[in-house]
Formats: C-alpha cells, sequence, structure tokens
C-alpha cells in the first residue's frame, strides 16, 4: 500500500513506524508541517499500564524512550500551609522533545519518507494515496474538511490553563492549590528530565479576568505565575514557549474513518490534561490501527477493527476525564474541605480509585486518612480537647466505623439500613413481620436504623398497608421496635415522617409504583390540583385550612415519635409526596403566597419544619429528604436543591438525605451504582451541611471512600445478603 | 438461577417441523422456558405466533419473549393477544419489552420511529389497566396480566422497569456487562421502595459443535446483527462455541445475579439442542417448578 501520515507528532510518527515495521512493503510517507525540532509543550506522561503495549509494540522504541524516562511513585498536594503525599501510583514522563527524535530515528531507520516543513492546505492533494491516515492535530485539516462524515463535536472548557516548564526538579506528581486576592489558582506539575519540570497552570474564568490575565502578554502572564508561585519555586524560573491562555477543548467524533482516511490523536479526540496525556492515547491508537492494519487485508475491515477497538476505550477514559475536568472546574466548592478529606476527595474524583485502592498503594497514606476521621469523630465528643490528643490515635478504624454525633444522638457508624416498608401494617398499625425486619437490621450492626415512610395521617398514606403514627395505639407498637433495638443493640432509630399528598390511594408496590386502588379510595392532596399520573385520582389543590391540619398531623406525629423514643426525626420533602408537591414548579402551579419563587413554594414545607423542629426536643436532631434533582425539564436541579438545603439548615435541619427523581411520572434518573453520590457532594460542600445517601451501595469500600472524600456523612446500604436478613421471621 | 433455552425462530430455513420438536425436546429437561426474539424485517417468525404455536405442544416451560418490541403493535390488540397466550398456556408467559433497535422494522409497521420510549411507556401503562379491569378479555391466569419485563439499555430503561414492571432482561455480553446493568436495576429498585428484589433476565449464543457448525454460527449472527454495522462482529465475537466456555458463561451469570438465562441457538439443527442438555446436565443445572 502506498500510505501518507499527516501531521508528524507522536501518534503520525509512531503509527507509520508500527506499519511499516509489520509490512516493509508498505510505502509510507509522512508530512509535517513545522522543522524537525519545533515543537510545544513539555513534557508528557505515562502510566505503567502503557508501557507494556508500547513493550509489545516495539521493543527497540520502547527501550529508548525507557531509557529517558524520569519515573516516580508519589502525587504530592500543596493545600492550604500543607503538604500531603500519597504513594504508590508509578507513572513516568518524557520531554515531548525526546519522544519525537526517538520516533523520528525510528522511522528512518526503517526507511519511512519524512518530509518537514510541508504544508498541506487541501488533503485532496493526496488522493493518490491508497490509505491517508490523518494525525494532524487538534486542528485537523482532513476532520475539517469531511466533518459531515466524520461528525466532530467540540466542547470548551470553563477554566483557563497556561502551559509552561519550570527549571526546577520536582520528586513527585504535584498538585498545587493557591488561593490570593484574585481567586483560585491550581497547578499540575511533574518533572520530566534531570532539569526541568512541566507546569500547568488552571483557573477559573473569574479568577483569570480578576487578575487581568486576560490582557496580559507572554511575559506578563509569566511573571503573574512566578509571583503566584514564589513559595513553591523558591529559585526556580518558570519558562514559556510561546504559553498562552487558553480553555481547553474536548473534542470527540462519532466516525473515525471514512473512505480511505483515517483519523487518530488529537485529530479524533482529547482528554483533560488533568487525567493523562493525549499522547498516551494517540500512540496506543497507532498500535491498534497497525495491528488491524496488519490482521485484515481489506482496507474498510481493517479500519472498523480499529474503530470498534479504540473508541469504547476512548469512551469511558473521557468520560473519567470529563468528570476530573469538571472537579477542576468547580474546584471551589471543595475549598472548605480540611487537608486530608480534601487530598482523598482529589485523588478519587475519577471514581475509578477507591479507598481500598489507595490504601493497598500506600498504607501510610491509608492510615493518615483513618487516623484523621478517629480524631475527628473523638473531637466531636469534648468541647475543649487539648490538641496534644491530635496525636494520640494510633490505632483506628476506617471511616466507615467512626462515630458521628448528630445533636445529642451518637451514631456509633457511618451504616443505616432502611428496609423496605411496602406492608409494614395494618389500618396504620405496624405488622409483626415489619417489626422484625427494624430489629434484624438494628442487630446487624448498622449504626442507624429508619423505618421508611410512616404516615402522619390516614389520608396521607402512600398504600392501605403503609405504616402510620396517627393514633395514640400506633405508638406502642413504636415503642416496643424501639426500646428492642435501644436495649439490645448499639444502633439509633429514626422515623421518617411522610405524607403521600398526590402519591396516595394506590396499591401495594409488589406490581408496580402508584398504582390506584380499585376501591375504598381516599381524597388526595396536592399544592396545585394535577394528578401524578393520567391514572391516578386528581387531588385537591390544598387550601388554609387543609394546611393548618397537615401541620397538625405532623406535630401531633412527631410528639409521638418522641413518645415512642425515636432517636432522629426524618421528614420527606421529595419523591413527589405532598411536601415535595410545594417546592417543585412542576407541581405547584400556585399564585398565592405558597407559589412563584423557590422561597415562597418553601414556605408551607418549612412551615411545616419549624413547626416539628418546635415541638421535637432540642437535643435530638432532625433530618429532611430533598430533590437534588426532579431529572424532568424546567424541574428542580442541584442548584435548587443547594438553595434548599441552604434553608432548611438556617432553619434548624441537621442532615440532609439526597435523593433525585420520582417528582413526577416523567422523572428518569440514570441509575447506577453511586448515582446519588456526586449530588450529595455539592449539597454537603456548596451548603455546608452534613448529608446522608442512598444509591445500591453494597460495601465497606463505597462507604469509605464516600465518607473519607467528604462527598456524604451517613450511607444508606443495600447489600444483597439484607434480603435473606429481612426475610428471617422473627428476632430472637 | 435457571436456564433456558431460545427457540430457532428467528435463523433462516428454521422450518416449523424443528421448532415444534425442539419445543417438545426442551420441555421435557431441563431447560426452564423457551424464549423468542422479535424482528420485523428478516426471514424470522413472529414471536407471539410462534410461542402460541409451541404453547399446545409443551407443559412445563415458562414461554418467554426477550424481548418483542411492544411500540410496534398496537396496544389493545398486544394485551389481547399476550392476556390469550397467558389464558392458554396456563400462565407460562412472560412478556419481556423493548423499543427495539432497528428503524426499519418501525417503517415497515408504519410505526412513528420518534417518542417510541414514551409510547413503550403509555403501552406499559395501557396493560395495566386493560388485564385489571378486564376491560376487553380473556381473563389472564394470573390476576394483573402476565409477568413484565424490560429491555433496553438507555438510562429510561430502568425507570420503566421499576415504575411498571417485575424486571430487566439484559440483551446480552459478557456476565461483567450484565452485572452493571444488574446494578442499575437494583438501584432503581431500592430507590423507588419496591419491596423484594428484581427478576433479572439474561440471555447469550451458542453454535456447539465442529468447525462448520460453528462458522455457521458466526455468519448468522453477522447477519441478524448487519444493521449495527461494524458492531456485529463485536456481537459474533460473543458466541460460545465450546462446552466450557457455555459452562463459564452460566458460572458467570450465576455469580453476578442472573435468575434466568436464555442460551439462543445459531443454527437450525436439533444437534444443537441435544448438546447444549449434555452441558447443562454435566453442570447439575435443572428446572425447578
Amino acid at each position: 500500500m502506498k500510505i501518507v501520515v499527516l501531521g508528524g507528532g507522536p501518534a503520525g510518527l509512531y503509527s507509520a513506524l508500527l506499519i511499516k515495521k509489520a509490512n516493509p512493503v508498505h510505502d509510507i510517507t509522512i508530512i509535517e508541517r513545522n522543522a524537525p525540532d519545533v515543537t510545544y509543550g513539555w513534557g508528557v506522561v505515562f502510566s505503567d499500564r502503557t508501557l507494556a503495549s508500547f513493550q509489545r509494540a516495539d521493543n527497540k522504541s520502547y527501550e529508548q524512550i525507557t531509557n529517558h524516562f524520569v519515573i516516580w511513585d508519589n502525587i504530592d498536594i500543596h493545600y492550604r500551609d500543607q503538604k500531603l503525599s500519597c504513594g504508590g501510583h508509578v507513572i513516568s514522563s518524557i520531554s515531548r522533545k525526546s519522544l519525537l527524535n526517538i520516533l523520528q530515528n525510528r522511522c528512518r531507520e526503517l526507511g519511512i519518507d519524512l518530509q518537514f516543513r510541508r504544508e498541506i492546505n487541501d488533503s485532496a492533494e493526496l488522493r493518490d494515496y491508497d490509505l491517508l491516515i490523518a494525525a494532524d492535530g487538534l486542528n485537523s485539516i482532513v476532520r475539517k474538511k469531511y466533518e459531515s462524515n466524520f461528525k466532530p463535536g467540540i466542547e470548551y472548557g470553563k477554566a483557563r490553563y497556561i502551559w509552561l516548564g519550570a527549571d526546577k526538579v520536582l520528586d513527585a506528581f504535584t498538585f498545587i492549590f493557591r488561593e490570593n486576592e484574585h481567586g483560585l489558582f491550581q497547578v499540575h506539575s511533574y518533572p520530566f528530565n534531570a532539569t526541568t519540570s512541566t507546569f500547568i497552570i488552571e483557573c477559573d474564568e473569574a479568577s483569570w479576568l480578576n487578575a487581568g490575565l486576560d490582557k496580559a502578554d507572554e511575559s506578563q502572564s509569566l511573571a503573574y505565575c512566578q509571583h503566584l508561585l514564589a513559595d513553591n519555586l523558591g529559585e526556580a524560573r518558570l519558562l514559556s514557549n510561546n504559553s498562552r491562555w487558553i480553555s481547553f477543548p474536548m473534542l470527540k467524533t462519532q466516525h473515525w474513518h471514512h473512505e480511505n482516511i483515517v483519523l487518530l490523536g488529537d485529530a479524533i479526540h482529547t482528554a483533560h490534561f488533568s487525567i493523562g496525556s493525549g499522547t498516551k492515547l494517540a500512540m496506543e491508537d497507532a498500535i491498534a490501527l497497525s495491528s488491524a492494519l496488519e490482521q485484515h487485508a481489506d482496507l474498510e475491515t481493517a479500519l472498523n477493527a480499529y474503530e470498534l477497538e479504540r473508541k469504547p476505550v476512548v469512551e469511558i477514559f473521557q468520560k473519567a476525564a470529563r468528570e476530573s475536568q469538571t472537579y477542576f472546574e468547580t474546584l471551589k466548592r471543595h475549598m472548605t474541605l480540611e487537608p486530608v478529606p480534601f487530598t482523598f476527595n482529589l485523588l478519587t474524583r475519577s471514581g475509578r480509585i477507591t479507598y481500598d485502592d489507595l490504601r493497598s498503594r500506600d498504607q501510610r497514606f491509608g492510615d493518615l486518612v483513618d487516623r484523621w476521621y478517629a480524631n475527628k469523630a473523638i473531637s466531636q465528643f469534648s468541647i475543649d480537647r487539648p490538641s496534644t490528643m491530635q496525636t494520640q490515635i494510633v490505632f483506628s478504624p476506617p471511616p466507615v466505623f467512626t462515630a458521628l454525633k448528630l445533636r445529642n444522638v451518637h451514631l456509633p457508624n457511618r451504616i443505616v439500613l432502611s428496609p423496605c416498608s411496602n406492608c409494614a401494617a395494618h389500618n396504620g398499625r405496624l405488622v409483626e413481620s415489619f417489626a422484625n425486619q427494624l430489629k434484624n437490621a438494628a442487630r446487624s450492626g448498622t449504626g442507624l436504623v429508619e423505618t421508611g415512610q410512616v404516615a402522619v395521617s390516614d389520608l396521607g398514606r402512600i398504600t392501605p398497608d403503609c405504616a402510620g403514627i396517627y393514633q395514640s395505639e400506633h405508638v406502642g407498637a413504636w415503642k416496643q421496635v424501639v426500646d428492642y433495638i435501644h436495649n439490645y443493640t448499639s444502633s439509633m432509630v429514626a422515623i421518617q415522617l411522610n405524607h403521600a399528598g398526590r402519591r396516595g390511594s394506590t396499591r401495594s408496590r409488589v406490581d408496580g409504583l402508584d398504582i390506584p386502588l380499585q376501591e375504598d379510595n381516599w381524597p388526595l392532596f396536592s399544592a396545585s390540583s394535577i394528578p401524578y399520573s393520567p391514572s391516578n385520582q386528581l387531588p385537591k389543590e390544598m387550601n388554609q385550612a387543609d394546611m393548618d391540619n397537615v401541620r397538625n398531623d405532623f406535630v401531633l406525629a412527631t410528639k409521638r415519635a418522641h413518645e415512642a423514643g425515636f432517636d432522629l426525626l426524618h421528614l420527606n420533602f421529595a419523591q413527589g409526596y405532598l411536601l415535595a408537591s410545594f417546592i417543585s414548579p412542576l407541581t405547584n402551579h400556585r399564585s398565592d403566597e405558597f407559589g412563584g419563587d423557590l422561597q415562597y413554594r418553601m414556605r408551607f414545607p418549612l412551615a411545616i419544619f419549624d413547626a416539628v423542629r418546635e415541638t421535637w426536643p432540642l437535643e435530638k436532631p432532625i433530618a429532611v429528604t430533598i430533590s437534588a434533582d426532579d431529572c424532568v425539564k424546567d424541574g428542580l436541579n442541584v442548584n435548587d436543591a443547594i438553595e434548599i438545603a441552604k434553608m432548611l439548615k438556617n432553619h434548624g435541619c441537621d442532615i440532609i438525605a439526597v435523593t433525585i427523581g420520582q417528582t413526577t411520572i416523567d422523572s428518569e434518573p440514570a441509575y447506577g451504582k453511586g448515582f446519588l453520590t456526586p449530588f450529595s457532594d455539592r449539597i454537603r460542600n456548596e451548603a455546608g451541611t452534613p448529608t446522608m445517601v442512598r444509591g445500591y451501595l453494597t460495601t465497606n469500600d463505597e462507604v469509605n471512600t464516600i465518607i473519607a472524600a467528604g462527598r456524604a456523612d451517613l450511607c444508606i446500604m443495600d447489600p444483597p445478603q439484607l434480603h435473606d436478613l429481612y426475610e428471617a421471621t422473627s428476632a430472637t | 438461577m435457571q436456564v433456558g433455552v431460545g427457540l430457532p425462530g428467528t435463523i433462516p430455513g428454521a422450518h416449523g417441523e424443528l421448532i415444534f420438536e425442539w419445543a417438545c425436546r426442551a420441555d421435557e429437561a431441563p431447560f426452564s422456558c423457551l424464549g423468542v426474539l422479535d424482528r420485523q424485517v428478516y426471514d424470522s417468525y413472529d414471536p407471539l405466533i410462534t410461542l402460541s404455536a409451541v404453547a399446545g405442544i409443551t407443559r412445563h416451560v415458562k414461554l418467554a419473549t426477550t424481548i418483542i418490541i411492544g411500540p410496534l403493535r398496537n396496544n389493545a390488540l398486544l394485551a389481547k393477544a399476550a392476556a390469550s397466550l397467558d389464558a392458554l398456556s396456563g400462565g407460562r408467559l412472560v412478556l419481556g419489552l423493548a423499543v427495539g433497535a432497528r428503524k426499519d422494522d418501525y417503517d415497515a409497521s408504519g410505526v412513528e420511529y420518534r417518542d417510541r420510549g414514551k409510547r413503550l411507556s403509555e403501552q406499559l401503562s395501557s396493560f395495566r389497566s386493560i388485564w385489571e379491569d378486564n376491560l376487553i378479555g380473556p381473563e389472564t391466569n394470573h390476576q394483573g396480566g402476565p409477568k413484565l419485563l424490560i429491555g433496553g439499555l438507555s438510562d429510561q430503561s430502568y425507570a420503566r422497569m421499576v415504575r411498571y414492571t417485575d424486571g430487566y432482561v439484559h440483551g446480552g455480553g459478557p456476565p461483567r456487562a450484565f452485572s452493571r446493568a444488574a446494578d442499575k436495576a437494583f438501584a432503581a429498585w431500592s430507590d423507588a421502595g419496591r419491596p423484594g428484589k428484581p427478576q433479572l433476565w439474561a440471555q447469550g449464543y451458542f453454535a456447539l459443535g465442529d468447525t462448520n457448525a460453528i462458522n455457521a454460527g458466526y455468519r448468522y449472527l453477522k447477519d441478524y446483527y448487519a444493521f449495527t454495522g461494524p458492531f456485529a462482529e463485536r456481537i459474533a465475537s460473543g458466541l460460545l462455541t465450546s462446552p466450557q466456555s457455555v459452562a463459564q458463561f452460566i458460572r458467570g451469570y450465576q455469580d453476578a445475579g442472573c435468575d434466568e438465562l436464555v442460551l439462543f441457538p445459531t443454527l437450525p439443527d436439533m444437534t444443537q439442542l441435544d448438546r447444549l442438555a449434555e452441558i447443562l446436565h454435566a453442570q447439575d443445572i435443572r428446572r425447578t417448578e
């Protein structure tokens, strides 16, 4: 085949050399617009896993590359006035210049025609070749020419960054977080040869504008960064190489080949620098392309195979990179975290590394995290603890097994169990099987057991079998459960009070959700007269008298819950039930003082909260479940939820339980393991309130990761063994 | 976990007699169900007609669509057909529904392709009222209609599953892919406050025997999935071609929490069923009544 490679970067050079090496009959030309020694950027990072594939692909260049490697296994984090370090990561880097030299020489050795300083303006000039490999970078002229075939999309990041060097040798991948009068700046830096390191300085747009960097020229930018990082740089100087401030372009492309043209590297995909280098992806593309060409004689089959192999891998990588990019773009929200949770949150930002992973990479770091949480837990219990006690913790449990104090209630650990309360009662009165489920849950080692939805009135039930606490006769059965748990376990007990609103008068959820009763329906109330689904009953719009009644129901239920001895009271302001119907603009169309903007829509739910807070003993905490996202267009989103959480916190709410969806029948959340955790992270750290979170969490590792990263304070777990536990008929 | 077998109704060249013999033999043991697939524009039999035909000559096996493309069909007609099959078979129907992946199936049926997800939700809601209120009859074997499953990889599939049905049917792939889907189903289930666990069904393809048999299997899969373009290669590469790979596949799904795994043939040949039955016997997998 007659092959032309457009672009003499690592992707182009590496694919040419691998294809030629596999089959020397191919006639290959590389066309590069720049001179052989012109290059931008400084160092390139690789993880150890990548290297194995380089070794298999071409041992000769692999050896030359690794000879030039700077290798380290630590990540250092400079945050506030502390430096934390986590080891065991094994990362290596090389200067881009050395990498290109090695690959160019290897290409020449194999007899590839390298044409530098040749500009191609239209790929039609290259139509005589059998295969055009377009490795011409982000601004690929080939991709642009066939845009309608490749279908690319570029999304620009919100942050600004500049790629600099420094004549300083680092001994670790180093993150520096620095706040000054202009805003927040973060630095990603790493060594790449014996004298120099890469310094990428990134900030949000506001900080960038405040610092006047939009008007700064190259030398002014350099001077600004030099001053910003004076403490870290010491004698070292930052270096520029035509560096300027840019927004990160995230490129995704739907199709990777068209006729006899194939794209690779930056020409087809980019991934934020915080998770690894585009060079790594580009060279992996080259390996896949050359082996596909070697395996399949038919060109189209080969290009298909290349796309099939690489596209899913790149997509997963881009997803993680996107999360990492968002993390850095919105870093401000995490600046309230103390250094240990901040560092842990940073290291686990992409969701690919967990508590167990970090512990196995660096046991000392794992111990540091454990000790920090153990200290934190102990400090909740004494007011004037001498600071010398900080160092006294030597042996400590993992974060999941540290205590949490809410007002005067001490939860022995961070696990919450909430058995499904679908058939919990007859006429509101607790049935024995459900009482036993709660007892069994408490005996399992959890820190808190929750009752699930308990109705504050018969009209507030979801189903006829919904548990209630609306008659004095209901209290006895609850008290018996609570006493059992207090006497025989170390767990605390929470009751979740709810009024079903327009989701009431439905059947058991054995067969599905919100199926109306066939007979014995009861009247429904909601903020506005809109049925939950076309088959559900039309609710009555609540008037003042209805609201007074409901408030009274909540107050009486609160008194009874205290009488029964519950430790924590939990109110449901979410999932489309009565109080949620006031909060979401989708379900509240009122024109009175309880409708309109969020502060008005919150009026009735907050009035309920205040009445309950006044009734519930001061030494006991209150939790509220809120919707962090209605998952419907024009519904509540996470920014609204942060405002709601702040309002509740100001009214004396102790912990927010985070959920999404169910507001209307059209809510279709993206379910999955940990699907609620990002919402909890935002609410906890932006509203400054403790949170609890669910999301099919089944392992201690998941919970440890969430707690240690400061994404939530309590986790509602759903381990599969619970089904058997709950099915056990009696607690003995 | 139970293991069922697919009927060869979507394999070109599978005649009625083969399908009947296949069904009778599978009914004996050790298979838990007979599965069918749905495709309009292909040399294949209609899924409900096929299941009805074999309902009369079987007694034990469940009859499962994994899946049938719901929105292609009129709500009342499909509700009636499913209720009839359920009643006639003594309650053995398991109706798995999804939106399907091919636009030409919609075009050929004269049905709008857009909003098909929304229409599937409406269809599920309408089934409930038709079956429960016995609006058009016949009365189904189970009160409230046959067991329903939802298929599909979109986020909406899981929301639909938890709102209207009894579980999820996975489209295929290695056990790890199933496991991720199962996590989504479990997350939706516990989040919505539904009691117990969702029923989790899954499927795979097998071709057992000599190289000719295996190659015929590959050819069929590449043809059946040709509409996915390059992805057909990948689906074909998941074909189970040895007793060991079948056994491993079963074990993987068992460990990942699957309740019922349906293995579909890829060539119209009775020996395929015998070979699969042998493997199940060797693995001591039986039907639990």
